[in-house]
């Protein structure tokens, strides 16, 4: 570990522990022991993430895609919550987390079925223990909350071995925390002491509204009325990320209950890129965000700090450029699913009457084919 | 185990034997514990499997149907109730979107056992909110099954059956048939997709299920003195309907009424209408009638009556088809 320079908090409800400048900074909460290499890891998952991101949006520009919803910004939370998790830890995702998909070693190109309409998400939570992306709003934290209710039931909370001890992680986003399911997430898993940590990205924006549509009070502060701790993290700060969720993970896994964390972050693109940020919000917003940039603060810090070579930035660069090639060339490759597997999996079993609509439509299809 | 047992208490016996043959069954709803649910359905099940397989929830019914999802993630398989039928729409958001959805969601690979048990109809002089047919809406959702048990036996079997099934399962209890008269239990079950002739005749088919279904019988036995011999039939599963037992009924006696509590437009009884005129239109003497709840608000309990498909509206029915 190099020197660190030990500055002052710049806010104190917002846990920091890198500046936007790259200085390391000190939390009490919050120690954060991480050796360079590790801090290079991240650096190197926050540029493949916005790499993933970026050939996305151009995806979608080109037509490879019907939508896709953008990440840029948010690179911090979501690699910083993301690292937080163990393998057998459970996360249920929105449909923008992609940088935690990433960190459950889930292939980018699996999510991008849901996007370019070849599937509906088609893959097992269970694989990686990363949900399919949900898209009605706030619902996931529910399926989070049962999830959670079965670990207890499972007698995986509270034993001390780290290998059993579970903790479940629900991402949201500030528009979310108006919905009716996560506050009912909130009240279940405070009354039922659920090892479950919400993690709320708060990227100010809903689309088109302002975070001040949702709430009078800053977000993390909405978990005392429920019974357990809220706290507000840098949200482009990956080091407060991590350490903040691993610590909230930890308190789950030991049977301590819930946590809120609000991720104070910023959606620096549109909603999806279906929208228009111009009829709602100024670009001098976006500039004023552009300096608190989740990954610029890392590499100043591991250029600065760390003494890390040229070599490594080059080879990370090398690396999202494979990485692009792979979600460009891997998009194109995804096979258009065939008419009748509209069937498939409405039941287990599938009803008689399902099966004279299959038949009838292969039918169809097959004369219009022909 | 006495053989002879109220629908209440079969449903009762029939969630003990689910229990007690796999570990993953969990109850969970409000009041389901203690209290026994506010019809005692699940009376005695707390005490016997404990708080963790019978679970008193805080009163939310999104959260009621939305954990029963992650739970069903992490391999349990939920039983829910809903404490009366108006009481579903909050967690209808759930039901529709996560529960019906998430098996195919997935392409198949994770499966959402989950049954959502829910009193349904009217006849109790309830308030508002208390006495409604919500199962055409579940019936119009990809995903689900829709089932109704109309007495004690099919009751203890049927929801049995909807607990081990892999998918989705939305089961309406008749609540007004709860504590009516005592039943046989049969030694084994009708499969519970297949609709079952409850009561033999040659001049005209009436069709329904759960809480119709004495209201059915009571009309044949009726009918049967003026020398029309009725055929009913006990339809069990809303969705999917087992149509080949309507029509194979149906080309026999040339006439069916369909009789349901819902409200009549885009229900139950337009559905099959529909499928007999496509499958047996020529066998038909007389355009499929329908013997429903009207396309109203259910009226406060003092109409109730007169509000429902009761004797005298099916047997003026039956007059009607056979005079066509």
């Amino acid at each position: 570990m190099s020197e660190h320079v030990h500055a002052v908090h710049p806010e104190p409800d917002l846990v920091q522990l890198l500046t936007p400048e790259g200085q390391r900074v000190e939390h009490p909460d919050y120690p954060l022991e991480i050796s360079d290499e590790d801090v290079a890891g991240l650096y190197r998952d926050l540029v493949l993430v916005r790499r993933i991101d970026t050939e996305a949006i151009a995806l979608q520009r080109q037509g490879e895609l019907g939508l896709w919803a953008s990440l840029l910004g948010q690179e911090a939370a979501q690699i910083g919550s993301g690292r937080a998790l163990k393998p057998h830890d459970m996360a249920f995702p929105t449909y923008r987390e992609h940088g935690v998909a990433w960190c459950r070693d889930v292939d980018p190109l699996t999510l991008l079925g849901l996007f370019r309409g070849t599937n509906l998400g088609g893959f097992d939570p269970r694989e990686h223990n990363f949900n399919l992306y949900t898209i009605v709003i706030g619902a996931q934290t529910l399926h989070a909350t049962g999830y959670a209710m079965g670990v207890v039931r499972d007698g995986a909370v509270g034993t001390g071995d780290p290998d059993r001890d579970t903790a479940v992680l629900a991402f949201f986003g500030d528009g979310a925390s108006s919905q009716g399911d996560v506050n009912e997430a909130f009240v279940w898993s405070s009354a039922g002491n659920l090892p479950v940590v919400f993690f709320c990205q708060n990227n100010q924006w809903a689309i088109s509204e302002p975070v001040t549509t949702q709430s009078r009070v800053p977000l993390y502060q909405r978990a005392s009325g429920f019974g357990f701790p809220g706290v507000r993290v840098d949200g482009n700060d990956v080091l407060a990320c991590l350490a903040v969720t691993r610590k909230a993970l930890d308190d789950a896994r030991n049977a301590q209950g819930p946590t809120l964390i609000e991720a104070f972050t910023y959606r620096m693109n549109p909603h999806t890129t279906n929208d228009d940020t111009r009829r709602y919000r100024l670009g001098s917003e976006v500039e004023t965000w552009k300096l608190r940039d989740p990954i610029a603060r890392v590499r100043a810090y591991l250029t600065r700090e760390a003494r890390v070579d040229l070599d490594f930035f080059d080879d990370v660069e090398h690396e999202a450029k494979k990485l692009a090639e792979h979600v460009r060339s891997g998009c194109r490759a995804l096979p258009d699913p065939t008419p009748e597997s509209v069937f498939d999996n409405v039941h287990v079993t599938m009803p008689d009457e399902l099966q004279s609509q299959r038949a009838e439509f292969v039918d169809f299809v097959s004369e219009v084919a022909s | 185990m006495s053989t002879s047992m109220t629908m209440a208490k079969a449903l009762n016996e029939g969630l003990r034997k689910a229990m007690e043959g796999d570990p993953k069954v969990v109850i969970m709803g409000e009041d389901v514990g203690k209290l026994g649910g506010v019809f005692r359905i699940t009376d005695g099940l707390q005490k016997d499997f404990g708080e963790d397989r019978v679970i008193d929830t805080p009163l939310a019914e999104s959260a009621i149907v939305g954990t029963a999802v992650g739970l069903a993630i992490r391999g349990y398989r939920p039983v829910c109730e809903i404490q009366f039928d108006g009481f579903v729409f909050p967690g209808f958001d759930q039901i529709v979107s996560q529960v019906a959805k998430f098996h195919n969601r997935s392409a198949g690979l994770v499966r959402m056992p989950i049954t959502i048990r829910i009193p349904s109809g009217g006849g109790i002089g309830a308030v508002e909110h208390h006495s409604e047919s919500v199962e055409t809406y579940f019936a119009h959702t990809a995903g689900l099954k829709v089932v109704a048990c109309a007495n004690p036996s099919d009751a203890y079997w049927m929801i049995q059956e909807a607990i081990a099934d892999d998918d989705p399962v939305i089961f309406i209890e008749p609540k007004r048939l709860y504590h009516a008269a005592k039943d046989e239990i049969e030694d084994a079950p009708t499969p519970i997709y297949q609709a079952r002739v409850v009561r033999p005749g040659q001049h005209v088919t009436l069709a329904g299920y759960g809480p119709t279904m004495s209201t059915l019988l009571e009309s044949a036995t009726a009918a049967a003195e003026d020398g029309i011999e009725a055929e009913v039939i006990d339809l069990r599963s809303v969705s999917p309907l087992d149509i080949p037992t309507v029509l194979e009924s149906v080309r026999r006696t040339s006439r069916l009424i369909v009789v349901h509590e819902a409200p009549q437009s885009f229900g139950v009884g337009a559905e099959i209408a529909a499928r007999v005129t496509e499958h047996a239109f020529y066998s038909l003497e007389a355009p499929v009638l329908r013997v429903t709840g009207y396309d109203t608000v259910y009226p406060p309990s003092r109409l109730e009556h007169d509000w429902l498909p009761n004797l005298d509206r099916v047997l003026d029915a039956i007059d009607k088809i056979m005079e066509y």
